[in-house]
Parts: structure tokens; C-alpha cells; sequence
């Protein structure tokens, strides 16, 4: 079974799916929902069976496979996974299905077509899961830039207010971001005897200063992505303008892009020039959690609220990177999962209350609880994994990222301690504006207010919230796998664990 | 009296000149003897079995690697492949010259003093046929630029930059509509035009006078003996620098790059669309050909001397044409800009003096052809009661209203603002790739830089199409004659093609990426 290729089905199969469609006519809209549905589905079953083909104990990176593409250049088609890619694929193979679900009646709001809006998100799944699973330097530009075009339609045809706007920003910054990249990219392959393959590329060796120039081009384009501090002004553009579903997705899994990129590719690729740039990039992380929670106290507008606490988390996982323990690294990875599934879900919920009240504005709510107690327990319980309750998954990656984080560097992880105390702030003050409280009387004469969450919404929050609550518990699955990507990434960079103090003093003893 | 002796010709490698030049004589006889009914199709069907002529010429000629006719003329890799290019690029062109049903009687005028919705224009537009010498105006301007591309030496360079040129002028003022911009256009580029090339004589002589003034050789002009004057150190490098300056004005000018660029918006705007797309795809291959070769064959030896130069005017170039682009609002100005900031691309792989960065420079100036010609034949299809609607606020919409040709014209901007998967980013990734192996990170930064200020114009226009609501003054596309559909097929199958497999034109660049000396 390890020997079926995966990865290449695993992208090719939401492209087919896509073009059959938007190749459905226009007139049968709910065909087109089933079929994209049930298409992700597929992809969905598929992702399961490679989890379990993946040997956690065994080599780093499996499922390896190629196939020459532009032999002029080195350029293959060379797919294959770690522990953090494979994490990562599972948890877009989750929630594409799902935002399918949560969308839809999104397309129908806009007066544009339906199967266009569902086969441009299955376009994008196919370029995420692209993205992940390329171990070929210039395949993973190529997915990174065309990725962007699906979103851009999403946001620019089916988004909200001012979504023009919204639209043009996200391409612009994204493509600056990859742009700079490319400039990297062409450097690398000049530099490292004209190859694109990663496994060869990390062993190659670069001068100082050439590696340092590399990893900026390509740190940029991970910082923008990603967002960190100062580059994220689109995210709150772009999340607040997004149909919630396209959000949950851009927030969910493209940003982790960013993130992902660190960790695969700045990290092993120059270790040198990632420890010389360790404390800008955790200074970065560290200004972002305080920033961007402060910043998500102010917002009026649900949406961006939750892009705001994103940018917030992704400082989080910044500085698990950056601190270069295995612990906060692998606490950075199961952080890029848990949040996917926390703000995936916080921005589907979200969704679902913008959808019946016709309004992202706080201030348009006010005691919804009492009309929607179902939909408003969710947010609830949504808002608390956002903000990392004990007992929900995002505590655990946010635990580990501050535990392995201090012993290394401990005014960092103590002024990102105080980002907690700023996210119970604007979680629990959001949940009472909108649920909590004396009912606003405009809302009872809302349509939409007086029905809470249908079957359909029912399905598609229960498997995220079963999943953060099973992997609050119990991450021992999902840390299995990661841990050895992860060890071995610290392996490149050159750093080692700092011994634990009680076996050093054992170690004296003998 | 010595005995004249003739140089040996080589007719085979000549040939696709030879077809293209007598093509034209022969369509000025149709123009003279065949009925005014028929002279459209008879016109065409000529161009078109010349050109396809040529090519199979071209491709028969594939391993020839000569210097013939008493070394004017070179045939080799370079040659060859960029005649093909032009004669491939040129068919596209000729496809949208020769369409008669977008606009009822053609895009160009039967004669001057036509004015468009006078009595004369509209029996044109009854089917009385309006201006056959299109086509043997063009066909001199292909054979002119075969030349140029093959040109071994400066006084043949010369005569094929007037022989290519002076059609163009022509062509430029042939406009049906908007007559007087087309006039405008014509002239404005024939003056500047003619300054080009006084400037570019002047520098054949300068270079004529340096050669000269070695001692122990003849002077002369052909490469060989620019080459060996070069090289020879003795020399004293005052005439030589001055006119290189000159040649290299005289060529930028052809390639539209900055500080010599200031004709091409208007020229592109005035003149009738398909010319414009010929010119924005042949000519510029033809011009950068001749770059390649002058400055690669030539003036090799002096590298040191002209690469900072070159750099510096290849910056200037990407600079105003990126940031020109923003303010543009008419599509064809908008793709001017867009060209003449292409040109400072081909500029930076004219700079990698390299087998890959030549081979990434004809990979560029083909890929950029067939996207560009697709582009002008969309441009020549959005159009209303008034002909073509350029201004970009009338595409608003364009999306909702016809969504097959916005997508196929979003498609085209990607490949300009260089996304994956098109043939926009593995052409820029051919000619930066050489370029920072030959130390010109500089040039590759700017060109990065220049490409994100670019995509802000090209993004605008995809909001108008899809984003934006369609407005009363949206105008519809006009479904496209077979001719039309043709020619964007090509260009868009190229584009993509280009894009997701460049392998086998890489490889045919790879292999024709040498000069015979």
C-alpha cells in the first residue's frame, strides 16, 4: 500500500474534481454542491488511509516520488511528506469538505455562479495540497503563486464589503511576498549547482552572506504569508472581506503556508542564516501577540476580530519556531494544526452568525444567546479553544511553545505569556457583545435570528469540535508523527536540546 | 582591370529572405492586375503560403551554420531561430490583418483621405474591399526583419532596418477609425524613427573610422573585423565607444527601451491593432536579434565597457515602463508601457553573456511574442457602434458579459505579471536565471521589483473585467471571425504550452543558442 502514490493523487484529485464542476451548467447548482462535496469526500478518505500508511518511527520524509518536468532547469515533480507535511495535508483534507458544507448558500448570495465557486475551492485544495507535499524547491513556487489565483477570485466574486479592495491587497501583498521568493529561488538554484530537488539542496553549503540575502528573499515571502508582524495588514482586509468558508480556509491552511515554508525550507536550507536571524524573527513573533491581540480588542467587525487573533497566534507559532527546542517546535507544529481547527472553526461559527443576522458588526448584536443558544454555545466553545482553555487542543501547542521557548529564552516567553491574558480579553468580550447580555431588540426582528443551527451546520461544526476537545486530551497521535520532522529540522539548523538540569547533575554523579 | 569576383551565395540559406521579398513584389503585381474583389483573398492566401514557405524553409535550414554572400549575412542558430519566431509570430499577425468580419470591410483604410462614416468607407464596408497593400507592406517588413536578425555586418544591418522600418510607418497610419491618431502616430514614429537610424548610420561610420585606425588590417564593417578591432588593444577606444552608443541608440529605439521609448504609446494606441500586435511581437524580435548580435558577436571584447551602460538603461526601462503602466487608462497604452517594460527584461538576458542567457533570451522574445499578439487580438474584439472601446473604464464588467474572452484575456495578464504555470514566469525565469550567474544580481532585483509595481496595472484591469458591475457603456465582444480565433488560439496554447511545458523550446533554444563568428 506505501507504494500507491499518494501524493500526486492526492493533488490531482481536487483539479479533476474541479473542472467537472465547472463544467456542470449553471442551472443545476445543487448537483454542483453534491458533486464538490462528495469529491472532497474522496479526497478526504484517501488523506485517512495515507495517515495510516505513514510509519511515524520510520524515515523522515515518505512517499517520495518523482517525475522529470523541465529537464533543461532540474525541475521534477517530486513529491513528498514529513510528519509537519503530513499533519498539515490531514488538516486540509478536514475542513475543505466541511467549508464545502458551511458554503452552501454562500455562492447564492452573490448573484454569480454556484459551480464556479465550488470548483474554484477545489482548485484551491489541489494547490494546498501542492504546496505541501512539493519536495521540489521551484514546484513549491509554483504552487505558492497559483494558489493565490483561486483565492482571489473567492474573495474578489464572492466576498463581502469593500471586497475589491480586499481582493487586489491579498494578490499584491502575496505576490510581493513570492516575488522576492522567486528572486531567492532563482539565487538558490544558481548557488546550488542547478537543482531544485530539497533533499540535494540541503546538502548543499552556501557562503555567509549569499545564505543570509537567500533566506531573507525567502523569509519575506513566509512573513507576508504567514502574516507576522509588520507584514500582515491584508490578513484582516482579506479575512474580513472573504465568504467566512474561503476565510476559514485562508486563515485555516494558507497562512500555515508561511509557517510551513519556515520550518521546511529556511530553517534546513540555510541553519546558519536562521540562528543568525533567530532574534528579529522571535522579536517579530513576540510584537505580533501583543499587537495584534491589543488590536483585536478594538475590532467592531466580527470577522476581523478573528483575523486579528490569528495574526495574534501566528506570533505564537513564530517564536515555537524560532526558539529552536524541539518542544516548541513540535508545540509550533500541533499549533499550526490546532489552530486551523480552533480559527477554522471560530470563522465557520462566525459565518453562520453573520449569515442570519445580515451584519458583521458587534455592535449589531446583543443577547443572541437567547435566541440561538445552540449556535451561541458553539461560538463559546469556539472562542475558548481560541483561546487555548486547558483542556481544548490549542492549550497543548500553546503550552508547549512557552515551556520550550523558556528554557532557552525566557523574557520572550514571558512577555508572550502575557498574549494569554490579552486573548481571554477579547475572546470572552466578543462572546458577551454578541451572546451574552440584554437582548438587542433589533434582533428578534431578524428573519434569520430565530432559527438555530440547522442539521447541516450541526454536521459540519461537530467533527472540529470533537477533534479539539479528542486532541486536548489525547495529542499523543499527532505529536508522534511530528516530533521526528521536527527533531530532525533542529538536527539542520545545528541546535540541540538544552540538557535538563536534573541529568547533568546524574551525569556529574557518575 | 582585375576581375570581378563574385562572392559565393549561398540561395538555400537565403531562401526564406528570398520568399519573403518576393512575395511582396509579387502582391504589389496582384495589386495592380487583380480585380479589387478579389484581391483580399488572393492578397492573403499569398502572405500566408509565403510566410508558411518560409518557415519550412527555416526549419529545412535548421543545421546550417554559414556566413554567405561575402559575409553580409550569417545563418546559425540564432538566425534561424529567431526567423522562425518571427515568421510564426507574423502569421499570427497576418491572421488578424486578414479578418474581414469583425468590422465589415477591415481594420484598414483604402486611402488617406478616407475619413471613417464617409460615403467611400462605407462601400468599403459593403464589400467593396478597402487597402490590399497591407499585405505586401508586410511581407517587405518581414523580409527586412529576416535580414536584420541574419546580418553579418553594419551596412546590412542597415538597409534591413529601413527595409523593415519604412513598411512600418506605412502600416501605423492605415487605421480605419480614429484617423487622425493614426496619422499622428505614423508620423511621430517616422520622424523619431528616422532619427534612429541617422543616429544608427552615423555609429557605423564612427565604428568604420576605429577599424581603420588599427594598423596591419583593413578596415571595414562586417563583425569579424569589428570583433578583431576590439580585441586588438592597441587601439584607441574613443571612436569605438562613440559608436557603439550611437548603434545601441539606433537599436533600443527599435526595442522601445528607455530613454528611448517615448514613441511607442502612441504609436501602439494610433496604429490599426493587429499592426500593433505585429509590431509588439516581430519587431521586437527583430530588434533584440540584432542587440544579441551586435553586442554578443560584435562588441564582445568590449563587454566591460558597455554592460553598466546596458545595465543601467535595462533598469531605467523596466523602471518607466512599470510605473507608466499604473497611470494608463487605455488598454493599448497599458500594453505599450507593458512592452517597453518587457524590454528591459530582454534587456537583463542580453546582459548574461551566456550560452543559457541567449538561449533564454530567445525563449523570452518567442513567449512574449505569442502572449502579446493574443492580448492586441482581444483588444480587437471588445468593441462598439464606434469601433474598438480601448478605454479600460468600457471593460468594466467585461467579465458578466462575456466570460469566455475575459477569462482568456485574465489569463494573458497572468502570463505578463509572470504567475506560474504560464509562459510569463518560465521566460523571466530563463533570462534571470543567466543573468545572476553572470553577476548581474542588481538586474535580476530590479527586475523583481519592477514586477511587483507591474502587476498592479495588470490586477487593476482583471478587477475592471470581473469585479467590477458592467455599466451601460460596456461593450460586448464581438464573436471572432475564424482568422481572429485562430491567431488567439495559437497565442493562448502557446502561452499555456510555454508555461507548463517550456522543456522542448528550451531545448531548441539550448541548441541554436550559438553565432557563428
Amino acid at each position: 500500500m506505501s507504494n500507491f502514490p499518494f501524493l500526486s493523487v492526492l493533488t490531482v484529485a481536487p483539479l479533476v474534481g474541479a473542472l467537472v464542476v465547472a463544467l456542470l451548467p449553471r442551472s443545476r447548482p445543487d448537483l454542483a454542491k453534491l458533486v464538490a462535496f462528495g469529491w472532497s469526500l474522496l479526497v478526504l478518505v484517501l488523506s485517512v488511509v495515507m495517515w495510516f500508511a505513514f510509519s511515524a518511527g520510520g524515515d523522515r520524509f515518505q512517499f517520495r516520488e518523482s517525475y522529470p518536468w523541465i529537464p533543461n532547469w532540474g525541475v521534477n515533480f517530486t513529491f513528498e511528506v514529513d510528519g509537519i507535511a503530513l499533519v498539515m495535508l490531514m488538516l486540509i483534507a478536514i475542513l475543505v469538505p466541511l467549508v464545502i458544507l458551511a458554503s452552501w448558500h454562500d455562492a447564492e448570495a452573490s448573484k454569480r455562479s454556484v459551480p464556479a465557486y465550488f470548483a474554484l475551492l477545489l482548485v484551491l485544495e489541489c494547490t494546498m495540497i501542492g504546496v505541501f507535499a512539493a519536495a521540489d524547491v521551484f514546484l513549491f513556487y509554483v504552487f505558492f503563486e497559483v494558489m493565490l489565483v483561486p483565492m482571489y477570485f473567492l474573495i474578489g466574486s464572492y466576498g463581502g464589503h469593500q471586497r475589491q479592495y480586499a481582493a487586489v491587497k491579498f494578490f499584491l501583498y502575496s505576490l510581493v511576498g513570492g516575488l522576492f521568493m522567486l528572486a531567492a529561488v532563482i539565487g538558490l538554484w544558481v548557488v546550488g549547482g542547478k537543482t531544485f530537488d530539497w533533499q540535494a539542496l540541503s546538502q548543499a553549503e552556501f557562503a555567509t552572506d549569499t545564505a543570509r540575502w537567500l533566506f531573507l528573499g525567502f523569509f519575506v515571502a513566509f512573513a507576508i504569508k504567514a502574516p507576522f508582524f509588520p507584514f500582515h495588514t491584508w490578513l484582516p482586509d482579506a479575512g474580513g472581506a472573504a465568504p467566512a468558508g474561503a476565510a476559514a480556509l485562508l486563515v485555516g491552511v494558507l497562512d500555515k503556508v508561511g509557517t510551513f515554508g519556515i520550518l521546511r525550507y529556511c530553517l534546513p536550507l540555510f541553519p546558519e542564516a536562521s540562528r543568525w536571524f533567530a532574534p528579529w524573527a522571535l522579536a517579530l513573533g513576540v510584537i505580533g501577540i501583543i499587537y495584534a491581540a491589543l488590536l483585536a480588542v478594538g475590532q467592531n467587525d466580527l470577522k476581523r476580530l478573528v483575523s486579528y487573533t490569528s495574526i495574534a497566534h501566528f506570533g505564537f507559532i513564530g517564536i515555537g519556531i524560532f526558539a529552536f527546542t524541539t518542544q516548541a517546535g513540535t508545540g509550533a507544529v500541533l499549533y499550526m494544526l490546532n489552530h486551523g481547527l480552533a480559527t477554522g472553526l471560530l470563522f465557520l461559527v462566525v459565518g453562520m452568525l453573520i449569515a442570519r443576522r445580515g451584519s458583521a458588526l458587534i455592535s449589531d448584536f446583543g443577547g443572541a444567546g437567547k435566541l440561538v443558544p445552540v449556535l451561541a454555545g458553539v461560538l463559546f466553545f469556539a472562542g475558548l479553544a481560541s483561546l487555548a482553555l486547558p483542556g481544548t487542543a490549542p492549550f497543548v501547542s500553546e503550552f508547549l511553545v512557552l515551556i520550550g521557548t523558556f528554557t532557552v529564552n525566557k523574557p520572550v516567553a514571558v512577555i508572550a505569556t502575557l498574549g494569554i491574558i490579552l486573548a481571554a480579553a477579547y475572546v470572552l468580550w466578543m462572546v458577551q457583545r454578541t451572546t451574552q447580555g440584554t437582548l438587542n431588540p433589533a434582533l428578534t426582528e431578524v428573519e434569520g435570528m430565530r432559527r438555530d443551527l440547522t442539521l447541516r451546520e450541526k454536521v459540519v461544526v461537530a467533527p472540529l469540535i470533537a477533534l479539539i476537545v479528542l486532541l486536548g486530551f489525547y495529542p499523543k497521535p499527532v505529536t508522534d508523527v511530528i516530533n521526528p520532522a521536527v527533531q530532525a529540522t533542529m538536527q539542520d539548523v545545528g541546535k540541540s536540546d538544552p540538557a535538563p538540569e536534573v541529568g547533568s547533575v546524574q551525569e556529574a554523579a557518575k | 582591370m582585375s576581375e570581378l569576383k563574385l562572392p559565393s551565395i549561398d540561395y538555400a540559406a537565403l531562401a526564406p529572405i528570398l520568399i519573403m521579398l518576393g512575395a511582396a513584389l509579387v502582391g504589389i503585381l496582384v495589386e495592380a492586375f487583380v480585380p479589387r474583389r478579389l484581391r483580399n483573398a488572393v492578397q492573403l492566401g499569398l502572405a500566408l503560403v509565403a510566410m508558411l514557405a518560409a518557415i519550412v524553409m527555416v526549419i529545412l535550414n535548421a543545421d546550417a551554420r554559414l556566413i554567405t554572400i561575402g559575409g553580409a549575412i550569417a545563418v546559425d542558430g540564432p538566425t534561424l531561430f529567431l526567423q522562425g519566431a518571427i515568421l510564426v509570430l507574423a502569421v499570427m499577425a497576418l491572421l488578424l490583418v486578414g479578418e474581414r468580419t469583425v468590422e465589415r470591410g477591415g481594420a484598414f483604410v483604402a486611402h488617406a483621405a478616407v475619413t471613417a462614416e464617409s460615403a467611400e468607407d462605407r462601400r468599403q464596408a459593403e464589400g467593396v474591399g478597402g487597402a490590399t497593400e497591407v499585405y505586401p507592406l508586410m511581407s517587405f517588413a518581414i523580409a527586412g526583419m529576416l535580414i536584420f536578425v541574419a546580418a553579418n555586418d553594419l551596412l546590412t544591418m542597415f538597409i534591413a532596418l529601413e527595409v523593415f522600418s519604412l513598411p512600418l510607418y506605412l502600416l501605423c497610419a492605415l487605421a480605419r477609425r480614429r484617423r487622425l491618431l493614426s496619422q499622428e502616430a505614423a508620423l511621430k514614429y517616422f520622424m523619431l524613427g528616422a532619427y534612429a537610424s541617422a543616429f544608427f548610420l552615423f555609429g557605423v561610420a564612427l565604428i568604420y573610422g576605429f577599424t581603420s585606425g588599427i594598423p596591419g588590417r583593413g578596415a571595414g564593417v562586417d563583425f569579424a573585423t569589428v570583433h578583431a578591432a576590439v580585441t586588438d588593444s592597441s587601439s584607441s577606444p574613443v571612436l569605438l565607444f562613440a559608436g557603439m552608443a550611437l548603434l545601441a541608440i539606433g537599436l533600443l529605439f527599435k526595442a522601445a527601451a528607455a530613454p528611448f521609448h517615448v514613441w511607442t504609446p502612441d504609436v501602439y494606441q494610433g496604429a490599426p491593432t493587429p499592426v500593433t500586435g505585429f509590431m509588439a511581437a516581430c519587431t521586437k524580435v527583430a530588434a533584440f536579434g540584432a542587440l544579441l548580435r551586435v553586442f554578443h558577436v560584435a562588441f564582445a571584447g568590449a563587454s566591460w565597457d558597455f554592460t553598466p551602460v546596458l545595465g543601467a538603461i535595462a533598469v531605467l526601462t523596466m523602471l518607466v515602463g512599470a510605473v507608466l503602466a499604473v497611470t494608463q487608462t487605455d488598454i493599448k497604452r497599458l500594453l505599450a508601457y507593458s512592452s517597453i517594460a518587457n524590454a528591459g527584461y530582454l534587456l537583463v538576458g542580453v546582459l548574461a553573456p551566456s550560452r543559457e542567457g541567449l538561449s533564454g533570451t530567445m525563449f523570452y522574445l518567442a513567449a512574449y511574442g505569442f502572449s502579446v499578439l493574443a492580448a492586441f487580438a482581444v483588444v480587437t474584439l471588445v468593441r462598439d457602434a464606434d469601433g474598438e472601446a480601448t478605454h479600460l473604464s468600457r471593460w468594466a464588467g467585461l467579465g458578466r458579459r462575456s466570460p469566455f474572452f475575459a477569462a482568456i484575456f485574465t489569463f494573458i495578464l497572468l502570463a505578463f505579471a509572470g504567475i506560474p504555470l504560464t509562459s510569463g514566469f518560465t521566460s523571466k525565469f530563463a533570462v534571470f536565471g543567466p543573468a545572476l550567474e553572470a553577476n548581474q544580481a542588481w538586474l535580476v532585483i530590479a527586475g523583481v521589483l519592477t514586477s511587483m509595481v507591474l502587476a498592479f496595472p495588470y490586477l487593476r484591469v482583471v478587477v475592471m473585467m470581473w469585479l467590477s458591475e458592467p455599466g451601460e457603456s460596456t461593450p460586448t465582444v464581438t464573436v471572432p471571425g475564424a482568422l481572429t480565433s485562430a491567431a488567439l488560439v495559437i497565442g493562448v496554447v502557446a502561452t499555456l504550452a510555454l508555461g507548463v511545458v517550456p522543456g522542448p523550446l528550451l531545448d531548441l533554444t539550448t541548441g541554436a543558442a550559438e553565432f557563428v563568428r
